[in-house]
């Protein structure tokens, strides 16, 4: 790795981002918009007595859940583009090497998901009168995390993708089924073993879970730190994936 | 001196189909080699086994002494390929400020190669906004920021205004003249007139390896697309391939 070359790749990325000015937008609004949907779907709902009103539990999820799909989806297309234009087969005939790449993507889209979280927390706690035991920075630093692991991932299925077509059809993938079994449905505890074992092994059951630790302990637990280690640790090995899937040489 | 680049008995399989049958060429140093030859004839392939990204089946590509692809030459070499691989959502300079970093370079080299390409007043213009000729001709400025010692460039004057593409066979030259080894492919036989050496390649073997006087001489004609229709004709006759003797 060189770090002159990282900077200007990062660099790059976001530069490309800027002058797409819609996108900007997008990821900007786009999970506000969802927040509010998801407050009016649950501001009449009673709360179940001894428990977090059921906005709380839902929404401290989605702050986390939104920049994961956002980020995803923007980076397994940002990728293929650079597959599919040749830059990629370009970059890797210059001195870049592969993980400058990776961790350019990784810094550039984390930064933009941190930038996301970042305003997406604040209208849930400011807007919404979110309520968590523990501080708005550490929703922000688990959804920073969640983003650059969602662009490892994104980096990775883009490689299994020829066209944009197969490349938003890996979001359901990847997504949903972390979704279904991450515990905001059915408790993990109270699945069936199978599918307990299936969320053991999904990175994003340990984002919700640092995220409900939050809510419910004032200051940061040991789980939590756990937790967030463990979804990095994902994201470090998904850009090491990536790395495998990109080829100097090809037929 | 020895070569800049030295091929030897190289095959290309691409799925089963035979791509490059048993090619074997150099390219000297210093020189503006042409490779010519018709749409599908292998020319890409050629280039791209050169630069090291293509997938070969069997024989040898050395390139600047080492073996093509080895991590050393990535700072040595400039390629471009022939869709232009920029950025559209970024601006001209922006393109060539990436690049230039990639290969050590400073901002003042990314101006200059924006420049040489004439595309100094696009320089502030999005690469997606750009014609096809200056979009091309962006992807080029890239490849050569780095002032690499071997540059491949595969068909770079497609698309460009005859003044243009004299412009930059001038500047082709000016690099050769002080050291620049240059390999360009072609489908334009007026630009084969223009190169130091020639490489003819169709149906993925080579036909001809000469400087364009010497083919000119060896089929009795003076236009060259004439004298590359002769040597075609020959070789499929079943005779030796016209050109000097390879080792």
């Amino acid at each position: 790795m060189n770090l002159r070359i990282l900077a200007a790749t990062t660099g790059r990325i976001l530069r490309q981002l800027r002058h797409d000015r819609r996108t900007l937008a997008l990821l900007v609004v786009l999970p506000t918009v969802l927040l509010t949907l998801v407050y009016f779907m649950y501001v009449d709902q009673p709360t179940p007595p001894g428990q977090p009103a059921v906005f709380d539990r839902v929404a401290l999820i989605m702050l986390g859940f939104f920049p994961f799909i956002i980020m995803f989806l923007v980076t397994s297309i940002a990728m293929l583009r650079e597959r599919t234009t040749g830059t990629l087969e370009r970059l890797l005939t210059t001195p870049l090497s592969k993980l400058d790449l990776l961790f350019g993507y990784g810094l550039a889209f984390g930064l933009a998901g941190a930038v996301q979280a970042t305003i997406a927390s604040a209208v849930a706690y400011w807007v919404f009168d979110l309520d968590t035991a523990g501080s708005i920075g550490l929703v922000v630093l688990i959804s920073a995390v969640n983003a650059v692991l969602a662009v490892a991932l994104g980096l990775f299925c883009s490689a299994f993708a020829r066209t944009e077509f197969q490349a938003v059809q890996f979001l359901p993938v990847v997504a949903v089924p972390q979704l279904l079994l991450c515990g905001l449905f059915v408790p993990r505890g109270e699945m069936a073993g199978w599918l307990q074992a299936v969320s053991d092994v999904l990175p994003l059951s340990y984002s919700v879970e640092a995220l409900q630790e939050v809510g419910r302990h004032v200051d940061p637990t040991g789980t939590m730190w756990r937790d967030l280690a463990i979804v990095s640790g994902a994201a470090v090995g998904a850009l090491v994936l990536a790395a495998a899937t990109l080829r100097r040489r090809s037929g | 001196m020895e070569d800049a680049v030295v091929v030897r008995d190289l095959v290309v399989d691409r799925g089963r189909r035979r791509v490059l049958q048993s090619i074997s060429c150099t390219v000297p140093r210093g020189t503006v080699t042409g490779l010519l030859g018709p749409s599908g004839s292998g020319k890409t392939t050629l280039m791209r086994a050169v630069v090291g990204v293509q997938t070969v089946t069997s024989g040898t590509v050395t390139v600047l002494g080492r073996p093509a692809g080895a991590a050393e030459l990535r700072r040595r070499v400039g390629y471009l390929t022939q869709a232009p691989s920029v950025y559209a959502d970024l601006t001209v300079r922006e393109n060539a400020r990436y690049f230039a970093v990639l290969h050590g370079r400073g901002h003042a080299e990314a101006d200059r190669a924006v420049a040489d390409v004439g595309l100094a007043d696009a320089g502030g213009q999005l690469v997606g906004t750009l014609s096809g000729g200056q979009r091309s001709r962006a992807s080029l400025a890239c490849a050569l920021v780095g002032d690499p010692e071997l540059v491949i460039l595969d068909e770079p004057t497609v698309g460009q205004d005859p003044v243009l593409r004299a412009d930059l066979w001038a500047r082709f030259h000016e690099m050769a003249a002080a050291g620049t080894t240059l390999l360009v492919s072609s489908h334009v036989m007026d630009e084969a007139a223009r190169c130091d050496r020639l490489l003819l390649v169709r149906e993925g073997r080579l036909i001809a390896d000469d400087t364009p006087d010497a083919v000119r001489a060896a089929t009795g004609v003076d236009d060259l697309e004439q004298a590359f229709l002769r040597l075609i004709r020959a070789n499929e006759a079943g005779r030796e391939p016209a050109g000097r003797e390879r080792a």
